[in-house]
């Protein structure tokens, strides 16, 4: 399977596909992780991967072979669209954050990106930054659109809370089950 | 065995760990720095920051003349800078093992260029060695202080971006001890005047041809015969764009690139039909099969610049695509320096006094983009220094009046403090604003020797920065805090006016450093703000407008630094607590 998760630096993307992975090597798959660090991390659109099936070359998924696409970002998601499958599932967490050439007047920020991507593709969106503020902390928005994904990809709702528990700060651990499971159920 | 999903950096600190390493020394630097940092979890091993490369790799030399398993890492530019002892140190060779780990940038995601460190094994005459996955980043490193052993030679480990930055599965193994090498003294071998260097050149020379001999035996230089109408010689990670692109293929794929293994390479071109050579970047394999007269295919057909893909082989192999979609118009989002960014602060004032920057090597490039559009060159490490001070010795004085160099903390310890050296010696009559932000901020908070920690999170000495500078002779050196806009502009103003060399350090802990959110977050009150967009050429990615063309500020994102309030003249922005 290829999943692709992209955003916006700083929205905490890459621990959603760290998790991903993580589950997927539990679920007794060859997983293959491909990660964006350094300048490219600082408010730029990032971009991981995450590929698990028997065995697994390329680190990266290629355009159009991409099953499940999370985007945490309106425009990212329109950014990235065209890697899918065409039967493949986009879920997109509803938010518009607005690139620096947007801000500068240079460019316009795309009007009904959700309404065009529907016309073309399996599209589910959730608003992940009002339900992580509702339980108390903006930080595990990340975490609800993880929750919001895991259904769309597989593996049992137990098998992801136990990664996810084995993975983020003990401090951190009961909200972001929670954000978690309000994902899940959204 | 217990298996475990590791980024390619993770990796080869756990070959380290596992080889038996006993020293390293690195600067950090994209895609290279995650390596020290895992290394550093591991008590056996001795891990540390060094202010540059050269200094890092002079100390693991150090280490492994002293007898124990030593190594250095860097990114690709960082080899530039300790190619000094590079070069000799090919010549002395090594007591206990050495291997310099090089992480090279095909596509640029982090870095000034995109030089290929096989070509400088090759100038070098180093053995180069390259894994392509997680698992063989480890397996191939342990590979490589055999070499380095049994060769007596220091080894290149070269990794790249995806390499480094993805992750997949490994198994892990337990770390052997290595006994430590007894130290003897030899002149010949380790002093390197003429009358040794002459004859240890030999040495090298010998060395390479017989490494060149035994290349074919070598375990990580592997063949995979399938179909043989169509074959690929590769190494690294584009073997896994061949095995997923062309999985019937037959693939010799190498793990040491330097020297090649000549036997082997001819006996597959003789028994593959059409073979494809696979390299990203230079055509170092490529070249040198050519000039044996064998007939294969490479650079014709492939780009020297970039990453390689599957589908980039699908699509000049195959003519084949994979996409259904066609690629939407978006608006480019490239990076930005951060909310609550002290550099921003830095940059805001210069744009102001439309005052031209010699930049440097950090987050604070991004002060070249629009809307803060300050500066106006970025070539390496440290260089932003000795730049202001070439158009001063060129133009004179007066033109750099409108100038400054901005350098970061750890930038200034790296290599700039050379450049300072020079100033004050040429009588420069320049400005260099040290953007001191208490970290490596670029590369993701790496401690170095102004910020009184240790790679291994001990306390230690921490260089005075500002006390540096006097020492060096400095004339003028100011403190100031870096969101002191107008305490900034005022002295800005006056040093760049006068004829005295001046250091500005300007201070204020990069945002993104635990604990660094202002206790504050920005407010517009709409019915003040004028819409006059002054306080949007900061470049706050906190800042929008709402329909009306007033200013909205995101809750989320503002870190309460309050730069905006600096700007707006009709008082509509207030700080409030948070």
């Amino acid at each position: 399977m290829n999943i692709m998760v992209v955003g916006v630096g700083g929205q905490g993307t890459l621990l959603t596909s760290r998790i991903i992975g993580k589950t997927a090597l539990q679920g007794g798959y060859d997983v293959k992780l491909s990660e964006v660090h350094g300048m490219a991390q600082r408010g730029g659109s990032v971009v991981t991967f995450v590929r698990f099936d028997s065995k697994v070359y390329e680190p990266v998924c290629e355009e159009g072979t991409v099953d499940v696409l999370i985007s945490f970002e309106r425009l990212e998601a329109l950014r990235y669209a065209h890697f899918l499958k065409p039967d493949g599932t986009l879920i997109v967490n509803d938010t518009r954050i607005d690139p620096m050439t947007v801000v500068i007047g240079a460019k316009e920020y795309p009007q009904d990106i959700l309404s065009t991507l529907a016309k073309s593709h399996k599209i589910y969106t959730i608003d992940a930054g009002s339900i992580a503020r509702e339980i108390g902390n903006s930080k595990v928005l990340n975490t609800v659109v993880l929750g919001a994904s895991a259904k769309h990809i597989g593996f049992e709702k137990e098998e992801w809370l136990r990664v996810l528990e084995a993975t983020v700060p003990p401090k951190t651990i009961e909200i972001n089950k929670k954000a978690f499971e309000l994902g899940y159920e959204a | 065995m217990e298996k475990r999903i590791m980024l390619g950096n993770e990796a080869i600190a756990r070959g380290a760990y596992e080889a038996g390493v006993k020293v390293s020394s690195a600067y950090p630097g994209t895609p290279s720095t995650e390596i020290s940092e895992f290394l550093a979890k591991y008590d056996e091993v001795y891990t540390e920051w060094a202010p540059n490369e050269k200094v890092a790799l002079e100390v693991a030399a150090g280490s492994s003349i002293a007898g124990v398993r030593s190594m250095a890492c860097m990114k690709h530019v960082g080899l530039n800078v300790a190619s000094d002892p590079l070069y000799t140190l090919a010549y002395t060779g090594v007591n206990a093992g050495l291997v310099i780990v090089v992480a090279d940038d095909p596509g640029i995601a982090s870095s000034q260029n995109e030089q290929d460190t096989r070509m400088i094994a090759r100038s070098a005459h180093l053995p180069l060695v390259e894994p392509s996955d997680s698992n063989e980043a480890k397996e191939f490193f342990k590979y490589a202080f055999e070499l380095s052993e049994r060769y007596d030679t220091p080894v290149i480990y070269r990794t790249t971006t995806k390499l480094s930055h993805s992750q997949s599965v490994v198994d892990l193994c337990e770390r052997v001890e290595v006994e430590d090498k007894v130290y003897e003294r030899s002149v010949p071998k380790y002093v390197m005047m003429p009358a040794s260097a002459i004859g240890r050149h030999k040495v090298v020379e010998a060395r390479e041809d017989k490494m060149a001999l035994d290349a074919p035996s070598f375990p990580v230089n592997r063949v995979e015969y399938n179909d043989k109408k169509i074959g690929f010689i590769t190494s690294g990670v584009p073997y896994q764009y061949v095995k997923e692109a062309c999985p019937n293929a037959s693939v010799l794929k190498l793990g040491v690139i330097n020297p090649l293994p000549r036997a082997l390479i001819e006996e597959f071109v003789k028994e593959v039909e059409t073979v494809y050579i696979f390299e990203e970047l230079e055509p170092v394999i490529e070249e040198q099969v050519r000039a044996w007269g064998l007939d294969v295919k490479g650079k014709e057909l492939f780009t020297k610049q970039g990453e390689y893909s599957a589908n980039m082989l699908r699509r000049v192999l195959f003519n084949e695509e994979t996409c259904a979609f066609t690629k939407a118009e978006a608006p480019a989002r490239p990076p930005i320096l951060c909310p609550g960014c002290p550099h921003r602060s830095v940059f805001s004032v210069l744009n102001k006094l439309k005052i031209h920057a010699a930049g440097d090597i950090g987050c604070y490039t991004l002060g070249a983009v629009a809307p803060l559009s300050v500066i106006d060159t970025t070539i390496c490490m440290g260089s932003s220094i000795s730049l202001l001070h070439g158009m001063e010795k060129a133009k004179g004085k007066d033109y750099i009046k409108n100038w400054v160099a901005t350098i970061g903390d750890s930038t200034f310890l790296h290599t700039g403090v050379n450049s300072l050296i020079n100033m004050v010696y040429n009588k420069s009559t320049g400005t260099v604003m040290i953007l001191d932000n208490r970290t490596t901020g670029m590369t993701g908070h790496q401690e170095h020797a102004a910020t009184g920690k240790t790679l291994k999170g001990e306390d230690t000495y921490a260089i005075d920065l500002a006390e540096l500078c006097r020492s060096i002779g400095v004339p003028n050196v100011i403190e100031i805090n870096a969101f002191d806009v107008p305490g900034l502009e005022e002295v800005i103003k006056e040093s760049v006016k006068s004829d005295t060399l001046t250091v500005i350090i300007a201070k204020a802990p990069c945002a993104l450093l635990k604990g660094q959110k202002f206790p504050f977050k920005c407010q517009v009150d709409s019915e003040k703000c004028k819409k006059c967009g002054m306080c949007m050429k900061i470049g706050c990615p906190a800042m929008t407008k709402n329909e009306d063309g007033t200013v909205k500020i995101d809750e989320t994102m503002c870190n309460g630094c309050g730069l905006c309030k600096n700007y707006c003249k009709f008082g509509a922005i207030s700080q409030v607590e948070r």
